[in-house]
């Protein structure tokens, strides 16, 4: 496969390091009242479904940027790639 | 041997004469040959055995399709079975073996298994050899297999190389036929950066095996013409000899160039074959048309040949498989043999055509509304019994026969990403579907425009789409332009002993067995006759199995389904996939800076991940590795020690969020460490789990240096990227990997300091008030090379690391060498390294195992309650709390002799020794020299309260019992007081 | 029907004409007591228990394409029981055990040969892992022996000793492992259960569930609804998107692994050997086939096929481990969807909807387990209670922190 890197280009994707799906950039707090579930389901319960999938690829040949690419799982076309960094921000992560 | 069934013209070189050797018979042939046109020339039909009933086969094609003519090619290591004769290009002392016979390939023993044919029917072994059930193992299955198989590996390794290679175009054209070269001529001289790509030596595909025309010329000379431009095109790449195994995902295609096959001996150096990635965006599938067989009784004997193929031997390799010859067709396409081998001076016994109305040809015989019935001769065809219109039986006397029964469109790559091709009924044929790979499309044959004009004006029309061009079409040549349509002709009605499988023995009437028994979805056709599971993938077979399951089943073939066409096209050699990642290159090897250092003093290596590390360094003398490793041990505890410790991961982490970041990552407090300290530093996965442990040493306010275990480096680096980059974006922090860019050392023992003094710039105070334990700093060392100096220590003495660039580590190490010479200063390697982390209880590789809690080694108060850190939350679950969890113990034999096995499980003194009964594991053990004795590190069910407790360890894998105490993990110091020295 | 080598040679002497339907092909019935969802080995396999053992005999098996067609009928055909935690070892050794017998239960010829397994060693660390996972075997009575390299080469002189980058140090065998014919597995359990009266129904796929009450009532399916007492799925590969219908997210992600065979070669391997440093393992088919693999190609999938750095990694173990095999062709490659749970171990338990059960989560592991997987599923459908030898395949344990993780790499499933 090919990842069309934001900042590089397109890179094969045998530079990368899968992940796995992007909600994994929604950490849960760790003081909510439920936090032992929340966790559960932030570790445990990611989305798997068969057709578009955002997820996250790790360039670690390559600039070590967390990339949050969106990619169909029966095609395996890619329709975007963003920074995970950008996506978090946009999410409303901080520090 | 003279070749006896040459004819005239054809493209090969009569001027030189090769000879070549098969089943250790010599023959001669000429360049341009391949094995198989040459066998044919020197009049040898045999040239193998089928799978299950070991019948003669003889070439059944010209090409890749090839199911019957399969050979052993070359001797020695260099042996290759199953390799296809039609596509081995000729050399110089070829040698060739027929395969799959025993004694030999004229009297084959097993050949008695066709006798037994009605017994040996499809999934017969589903449905027997069941009693008594020891037999199966015992009798049965050894009788099966070693019946089976096809040709043999040489048993030795291959020395010859491959080679891996990535190539960019614009546009891929896959397959050089009339397309094919129209595509590429196109496209080149629209500027285009274009591979074109064939399987063959000789590009042209068809143009080369018909006697018709383009423009005024011969066929093949338009071709030759063709390929002669492009060549000088510089934006051509032409690849003779490469076939694309595969379509894969976003337009990379591998391709399988057979650089040195089609030679006698490997230039030194040169690779036997390239895979190479094809990176394109556009890509022209040409890959035309196979011939299909007709199935009729005893079609499988040697001699009865696709008609396109004995066109092919005739008009490209001058000869013929016989002298005289028939013809079995139901399309026009049929007839041309019949003209070809007629104008070449070959007897035409008849042409058998199954249509009524067939075309009348005054040179030979029509037999019009005929069909085969039959066909005799023992290792090869002598007789056809034609059942002629009128229903009377007629016997031709024949070598050869060639049958048509139409052309299959070569969709295969473009299914390789699931889509399915469809029907198309002018032709009887798969035609590719709209569900192609993208970026991929589809032009001549391939896409079912059969004639010479259709396909030339398709790969011009393809390549311009492909590439977006303006403008008209290119003139093109002159050509025929027949109508391809077809009534199909699958079988022969009545016959049953009729192969549609040449290789594998699968015959019509198993096809009926296997609808009758139930297995009708094409899948369990294939999978239980095993049609088209040979070395051809069914590229001649799968139509005609898959026509008359349609028939049987009273549905249309496109109702019944195709299998799925998988990668590779053809058969691709393993070594070719792997290319030159073999032996000592199977993986990189990392050395660290004093590698050659330590080769000189003659360390014994091991590996550790990629890395080489020393192991032990021997003496003279010394005949045990035991030996050295426990004077290593002894003089490091003694005196002073010296470790490569390198291959640690290092990482640099600066910003002003540095604290808080590692705050987050290790699950214990790194807020308030204070400048010039360092702290041991427990990293969690997000379940809970340690993920790694290591040290953080604060060099400024904003900068701390991480270390990782060397197994974890990698991944600790890419964990740490995802906390900084995903959850927390804003963290004002940065990291970098420095692993390879610093040398590092522990230098351990009571006299480290006074080594480590002599070297360290004298405006450095070490002392201990000065530098005390757990201090870091950033320092100078032999009159002011950089360096970090940690205090640090693995081993529980006194000790150092100190860091410098990677290029001063072997200098450092001498160094340390020559001014530790008054302190009897040892090299230890990794072994003394592990028993003395032993002796001290550090946790390490075989304790961080991925499933230990913080809790499991006896840190659970670690993980801070009073912070966000990974993994903290899902730490807490009940699953990982239970009373009486596992602990880390320290193991000692009650017998001083006793040795202490890693692996081996923990039992309580007394009663039963089984899995419900199991209390715990030893994870690590080694012989202390400090102690005199085995010991070992575990994990123990309430571990923390058995102190003292006397227990077995079991270990029936190696056949020991031993009695041991449980004591404290800290053998040696546990009080600390020498590491504060 | 009873098959037998004199019923092969009566019928060939009477020319084939008595051979029936290895199994019917029934309408779909109204209401069954139980309808399992997959046709595939573990589905098939506990249609065959619930009727031969639970006596449950009102059963549809619904198929959405041809029985045997998921990856039952597209892996590397391994059986073995070596397996270290205390949670997988008594389940894996049932399976066992279940194989063992397996012709005689199903009479069928599923080829179950056990030529052994040896799991290489190549460092100091691996073998102190093995020889306790050995050592667990035992304890667990299964069969286990540790070889030092010397005995490893006894067995296979041509492994790469002499110029390994990862030298075997020795190996971790397990005799009574082995293979099977994969397909006659799944086509043996379907003609038993056929036989015993389970409707197996195929072209039929589940469109969704009826739910009323916290109740499963039964499943709509492209042949109509289709009402049942319990229902149970067992769609490895496709538990996602099956369960996903009902509303339930599961522990699981969807990977592919592929597959490879080379050409028909006179017999080299007698047995299965895994490369314990780099992604291969091999066994050689009684067709002549090497039959290999490696690594899933690690990034979420359905698509049933991989791409070439997968292909190369493995082909590169396998040069590694053995030179020999150079020239031989690889003849096919075939990509298969795991269901990859959060610890690499299965699930079989109830779900929080009352009547409807689930199996999945096999990982790569699915073949060896299909006997046992389908006694331990029947035995919850029939008696709701876990089987004994299964208890531990909970569908909450990663809420309780409860996993069962052999390789310890936690909650990443590419990576189990």
């Amino acid at each position: 496969m090919i990842i069309d890197h934001p900042l590089l280009g397109p890179r094969d994707s045998s530079e990368f390091v899968y992940l796995g799906d992007a909600a994994l950039i929604d950490r849960p707090d760790w003081q909510v009242e439920n936090a032992a579930e929340a966790f559960y389901d932030y570790a445990y319960l990611r989305g798997n479904p068969a057709g578009e999938h955002r997820e996250l690829w790790f360039h670690e040949s390559g600039d070590r940027s967390w990339l949050v690419v969106t990619r169909n799982t029966v095609t395996h076309e890619i329709s975007k790639v963003e920074l995970a960094r950008d996506v978090a921000r946009a999410q409303g992560r901080s520090k | 041997m003279t070749q006896g069934n040459r004819l005239s013209g054809g493209q090969i070189d009569r001027n030189t004469t090769l000879s070549f050797k098969f089943d250790n018979r010599s023959y001669t042939a000429h360049p341009g040959d391949t094995l198989a046109s040459a066998l044919l020339a020197n009049n040898v039909r045999l040239i193998g055995r089928s799978f299950k009933y070991h019948r003669p086969r003889g070439l059944l094609t010209a090409g890749s399709e090839e199911p019957n003519g399969i050979v052993e090619l070359r001797t020695g290591n260099r042996q290759e079975p199953n390799t296809r004769a039609t596509t081995i290009e000729m050399f110089e002392g070829l040698e060739a073996r027929s395969q799959n016979r025993w004694p030999s390939l004229k009297f084959d023993a097993l050949a008695i298994n066709d006798r037994f044919s009605n017994f040996l029917t499809a999934g017969f072994y589903y449905k027997t050899f069941m009693w008594p059930a020891a037999f199966w193992e015992k009798l049965y299955e050894p009788m099966i297999r070693r019946a089976a198989g096809l040709g043999s590996l040489s048993m030795q390794e291959d020395p010859d190389e491959c080679d891996k290679g990535f190539r960019h175009c614009d546009l891929l054209i896959i397959g050089a036929g009339p397309a094919g070269l129209m595509a590429a001529l196109t496209a080149g001289r629209a500027g285009a950066d274009v591979i074109l790509a064939d399987e063959d030596f000789a590009l042209g595909g068809r143009l080369n095996s018909e006697s018709f025309a383009l423009n005024d010329g011969a066929a093949a000379d338009w071709a030759a013409q063709a390929v002669a431009e492009l060549s000088a095109l510089p934006n051509v790449r032409l690849m003779p000899r490469t076939t694309v195994i595969g379509a894969f995902d976003h337009g990379i295609y591998g391709a399988v160039e057979r650089t040195g096959d089609h030679l006698a001996s490997l230039p030194a150096g040169k690779p036997r074959q390239i895979l190479w990635r094809i990176y394109t965006k556009r890509s022209l599938l040409c890959a035309g048309a196979t011939e299909r067989p007709i199935a009729f009784e005893n079609n499988d004997r040697p001699g009865i040949m696709l008609a396109s193929a004995l066109r092919t031997y005739a008009n490209r390799f001058a000869t013929t498989a016989a002298q005289r010859v028939a013809v079995l067709t139901n399309n026009d396409d049929g007839l041309r043999t019949a003209a070809d081998l007629h104008a070449k001076g070959v007897k035409i016994a008849a042409v058998i055509d199954v249509r009524p109305d067939a075309p009348i040809n005054h040179d030979y015989e029509v037999l019009r509304g005929a069909q085969v019935s039959d066909t005799k001769g023992r290792l090869g065809l002598s007789f056809v019994e034609v059942a002629l219109a009128d229903g009377s039986i007629r016997t031709l006397e024949c070598g050869a026969l060639g049958v048509s029964g139409g052309w299959n469109p070569n969709v295969h790559l473009t299914c390789h990403q699931r889509g399915r091709p469809v029907w198309n009924d002018d032709l009887a044929a798969f035609v590719p579907g709209t569900d192609l790979p993208p970026g991929l499309s589809v032009a001549g044959a391939a896409n079912g425009a059969m004639s010479t004009h259709g396909a030339l004006r398709s790969g011009a029309e393809g390549a311009m789409k492909a590439l977006d061009l303006k403008g008209s079409l290119p003139d093109l040549p002159a050509a025929e332009d027949a109508p391809a349509s077809q009534t199909p002709f699958w079988y022969v009605q009545g016959c049953s002993r009729a192969w549609l499988d040449q290789q594998n023995d699968v015959t019509v009437k198993d096809v009926k067995l296997s609808h009758q028994e139930g297995f009708r979805s094409v899948e369990h056709l294939k999978r239980y006759t095993t049609l088209g599971m040979a070395t051809d993938q069914g590229k001649t077979s799968n139509m005609g199995g898959l026509a008359i399951m349609a028939e049987l089943a009273g549905k249309s073939i496109p109702e019944t389904g195709t299998t799925i066409f998988r990668p590779p096209y053809t058969p691709v050699p393993i070594a070719t996939f792997a290319g030159r990642m073999k032996g000592k290159e199977f993986h990189p090897t990392r050395l660290t800076p004093s590698h050659h250092w330590a080769k000189e003093r003659g360390a014994v290596f091991v590996e550790a991940g990629n890395w080489l590390r020393a192991q032990w360094f021997p003496l003279p003398g010394e005949t045990h590795w035991r030996e050295s490793v426990d004077r290593e041990v002894r003089q490091t505890r003694a005196s002073v020690g010296v470790c490569d410790c390198t291959t640690l991961g290092k990482i640099d982490v600066q910003g002003s969020d540095a604290a808080a970041f590692l705050n987050r990552i290790y699950c214990n407090g790194f807020a308030k460490l204070a400048v010039g300290k360092t702290r041991y530093g427990l990293m969690l996965r997000e379940d809970g789990m340690v993920m790694d442990d290591g040290t953080a040493a604060r060099l400024g306010e904003d900068h701390f240096v991480v270390t990782t275990t060397t197994a974890n480096a990698v991944s600790v680096y890419r964990h740490m990227e995802f906390v900084r980059q995903c959850p927390f974006p804003d963290m004002d922090v940065q990291l970098i990997s420095t692993t390879e860019a610093w040398a590092q050392y522990a230098i351990a023992g009571p006299n480290s300091r006074k080594l480590l003094q002599k070297i360290v710039d004298p405006e450095f105070d070490i002392s201990n008030e000065g530098f005390p334990f757990m201090a870091c700093a950033n320092i100078t060392v032999c009159c002011g090379l950089r360096a970090r100096l940690f205090r640090i220590s693995f081993s529980g003495e006194l000790a150092f690391e100190i860091a410098v660039p990677s290029r001063y580590g072997d200098a450092l190490m001498r160094r340390l060498m020559t001014e530790g010479e008054e302190f009897h200063v040892v090299p230890y390697g990794t072994e003394a390294l592990g028993v003395m982390r032993i002796e001290k209880g550090h946790a390490a590789g075989n304790e961080l195992n991925g499933t230990t809690t913080a809790l499991n080694l006896g840190m659970g108060r670690m993980v801070s309650k009073k912070k966000d850190s990974i993994g903290s939350v899902l730490s807490e679950r009940e699953g990982l709390n239970e009373p009486g969890a596992l602990m880390m113990v320290g193991i000692k034999p009650l017998n001083q002799e006793d040795k202490i096995t890693a692996g081996g499980h923990l039992m309580e003194a007394s009663g039963p020794v089984d899995a419900a009964h199991d209390q715990g594991y030893v994870t690590s053990a080694a012989f202390s020299p400090t102690l005199e004795c085995h010991i070992g590190l575990g994990f123990l069910k309430n571990g923390g309260a058995r102190q003292g407790e006397k227990m077995r360890l079991v270990s029936p894998l190696t056949d020991v019992t031993i009695d041991v105490e449980i004591v404290s993990a800290h053998f040696v110091d546990p009080e600390g007081e020498r590491l504060r020295a | 029907m009873r098959y037998s080598g004199f019923k092969v040679l009566k019928e060939a002497l009477s020319g084939h004409k008595g051979w029936k339907p290895a199994w019917r092909d029934p309408e779909p019935k109204a209401q069954y007591d139980i309808v399992i969802i997959g046709g595939g080995g573990h589905g098939l396999a506990t249609a065959h228990y619930l009727a031969k053992v639970y006596g449950q005999r009102n059963v549809a098996v619904i198929e959405k394409g041809w029985i045997g067609g998921g990856n039952v009928g597209r892996n590397t055909t391994i059986i073995r029981s070596n397996y270290l935690l205390d949670e997988n070892e008594p389940f894996y050794e049932f399976s066992l055990k279940l194989w063992e017998g397996l012709e005689q239960d199903l009479n069928y010829n599923a080829m179950v040969s056990q030529r052994g397994i040896i799991n290489l060693i190549h460092s100091d660390a691996q073998r102190d892992a093995f020889t306790r996972r050995g050592n667990a075997m035992i304890l667990h009575g299964a069969d286990a022996e540790l070889l030092d390299a010397e005995q490893v080469r006894k067995e296979y002189p041509y492994l790469n000793f002499d110029d390994a980058r990862f030298p075997i140090k020795g190996g971790l065998a397990q005799r009574r492992g082995g293979t099977a014919r994969h397909d006659a597995v799944a086509w043996g359990y379907a003609r038993s259960a056929d036989g015993n009266g389970v409707d197996i129904v195929q072209n039929c796929e589940v469109t969704g569930f009826r739910i009323e009450d916290g109740k499963c009532l039964g499943v709509e399916t492209t042949r109509g609804f289709i009402g049942a007492g319990k229902v149970g799925c067992a769609v490895a590969g496709n538990s996602g998107r099956v369960m996903g219908m009902a509303g339930i997210r599961l522990p699981i992600e969807s990977h592919v692994l592929q597959a490879f065979v080379s050409e028909g070669l006179k017999p080299v391997l007698p047995g299965v050997i895994t490369f314990g440093a780099g992604h291969f393992y091999v066994s050689q088919s009684d067709k002549g086939g090497l039959v290999f693999g490696g690594d899933i190609d690690g990034y979420n999938s359905y698509a049933q096929r991989g791409n070439l750095p997968v292909v190369e990694d493995v082909c590169e173990g396998g040069m590694a481990l053995l030179p020999m095999i150079g020239r031989a062709r690889l003849l096919r490659m075939w990509g298969g969807i795991m269901d990859m749970s959060m610890d690499g171990s299965p699930i079989i338990d109830r779900t929080h909807i009352d009547g409807l059960y689930f199996n999945g989560g096999w990982c790569y592991g699915g073949f060896k387990a299909t006997p046992a997987s389908g006694y331990c599923f029947a035995h919850l459908l029939a008696r709701d209670e876990p089987h004994p030898t299964a208890k531990a395949y909970r569908l909450d344990r990663f809420r309780t922190g409860r996993m069962i993780d052999e390789k310890g790499v936690g909650n990443q499933p590419n990576l189990h």
